[in-house]
């Protein structure tokens, strides 16, 4: 998922009786799925959650274009890199549609973006790995868009108007990315056998970073009570990571691929396959900012952002002296 | 926030002479740039064939707390439906 603990603004779920008469009325058409819109009524806390939520998930749209952008001008043919372009491409949409979600919720594109720059603001910890190889970006596509997906078909229903319709548009353009990953990845595992050395390598390294993108462990999450009340959470974060275990386990074996865990088994009983969980402790540390590439990706991002100054400051003037020669005009 | 481009609602008219339908915003210097933009950012498959922008402080809105006196009136008026008109079979298609 692409926010990972955000932390929930307020005190908790309330009982009704603790509630104002407006809180009622507001908690009334979230239970009865009547959408909650920017002129609405809505708790400041609904509100503040509400910015980071979205924000942070904007924020891993943009970010996550980085380790993918790395490799369009290496793309092994012209038709992967056309795809991998379009895909870039994509992200860079999905993270424009959630910006101007947040800032429906009061908070502007500038302050938003400068939270993010100066470290305010989070985004997936998964961004935080490097792509060391082609075979990276297979698993990319198959593993971390597959993983968003888990997370965003559910929040489609979300209970604000505008990140739910931020997310229906963007599930519409995610399968692709999955479908584009798992099928560069296969012309690898069926390739030679150092191509197929390679998929299985990214495998084994994207593996346990990609069950961190549901987040910390339900019995470590203490604000999800409140934000599943208010529909702006949906599942718990495991889940969704038995989901995408589920779901991802037979994609592997189909490509001939072991995932890197010797516990992982189907439990008849459950259902479920059983799986070993992530190494917390590197999840928190990559959070704090101790990953791999979190230098990296937040000097990418604040050098595009001064670099791009003059550009925003040059169309701005020009625009306005085209308006002031228009009113002359007049 | 200084100097932040201003928002811009876009609207696209989809394939099937469907009317202009609101897709969502962005924010750019003017409106050729709007239009540039939405291109890239609002039918990158297919979703239009023609774009209109609009930059977002022209646009009144109604107020949520209107919702009653504007919309409960219309609930009670069901002659306005053609269900609402029993139409005898013999009469055949109405
Ligand atoms: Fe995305
Ligand atoms: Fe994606």
């Amino acid at each position: 998922m692409y926010a990972q603990m955000i932390k929930t603004a307020g005190t908790g779920v309330k009982s009704r009786e603790e509630m104002t008469e407006q809180e009622r009325a507001f908690q009334d058409k979230i239970d009865a799925d009547i959408k909650i819109e920017p002129k609405d009524w809505m708790p400041d806390d609904y509100r503040a959650t509400l910015i980071r939520q979205i924000g942070q998930h904007a924020h891993s749209e943009i970010v996550g274009q980085l380790p993918e952008g790395n490799w369009i001008t290496r793309a092994p043919t012209l038709e992967r890199k056309a795809i991998l372009l379009a895909k870039v491409q994509d992200e860079a949409g999905h993270g424009l549609y959630l910006y101007c979600a947040a800032e429906t919720l009061g908070v502007s594109r500038d302050e938003i973006t400068e939270m993010l720059l100066d470290g305010r603001m989070k985004y997936s910890s998964i961004f935080n790995y490097p792509t060391l190889n082609w075979a990276d970006i297979g698993a990319v596509g198959w593993l971390v868009d597959g993983a968003a997906i888990m997370n965003q078909v559910p929040l489609q229903r979300t209970s604000f108007g505008p990140y739910s319709r931020a997310m229906i548009r963007i599930c519409k353009e995610e399968s692709f990315h999955q479908r584009q990953g798992y099928d560069a990845i296969r012309k690898m595992a069926e390739g030679t056998p150092e191509q197929k050395k390679m998929a299985q390598d990214a495998l084994n390294r994207l593996w346990y970073p990609s069950l961190m993108m549901f987040g910390p462990s339900d019995k470590d999450s203490v604000h999800s009570a409140q934000s599943m009340a208010w529909k702006i959470k949906i599942n718990t974060n495991d889940e969704l990571r038995q989901k995408f275990v589920d779901q991802t386990v037979p994609q592997a074996e189909y490509l001939g691929l072991t995932i890197p865990d010797p516990d992982l088994k189907w439990n008849e009983e459950r259902g479920h396959y059983d799986f070993t969980d992530p190494d917390w402790s590197e999840f928190y540390d990559v959070v704090k900012g101790n990953g791999p590439c979190n230098v990296d990706r937040l000097a990418a991002r604040n050098k595009a952002w001064d670099d791009g100054a003059w550009v925003r400051d040059g169309l701005l003037a020009h625009a306005r002296k085209k308006a002031a020669a228009k009113v002359a005009a007049e | 926030m200084k100097n932040e481009w201003p928002l811009w609602e876009i609207f696209i008219r989809g394939q099937h002479g469907m009317s202009h339908r609101h897709v969502g915003s962005l924010h750019a210097p003017d409106a050729e740039m709007a239009i540039k933009n939405a291109r890239d950012v609002y039918t990158r498959r297919n979703e239009g064939v023609s774009i209109w922008v609009v930059e977002a402080r022209h646009i009144a809105a109604s107020s949520p707390s209107d919702k009653g006196p504007l919309y409960e009136p219309s609930e009670s008026k069901v002659y306005r439906h053609p269900t609402f008109f029993d139409i005898p079979d013999e009469v055949g298609a109405m």
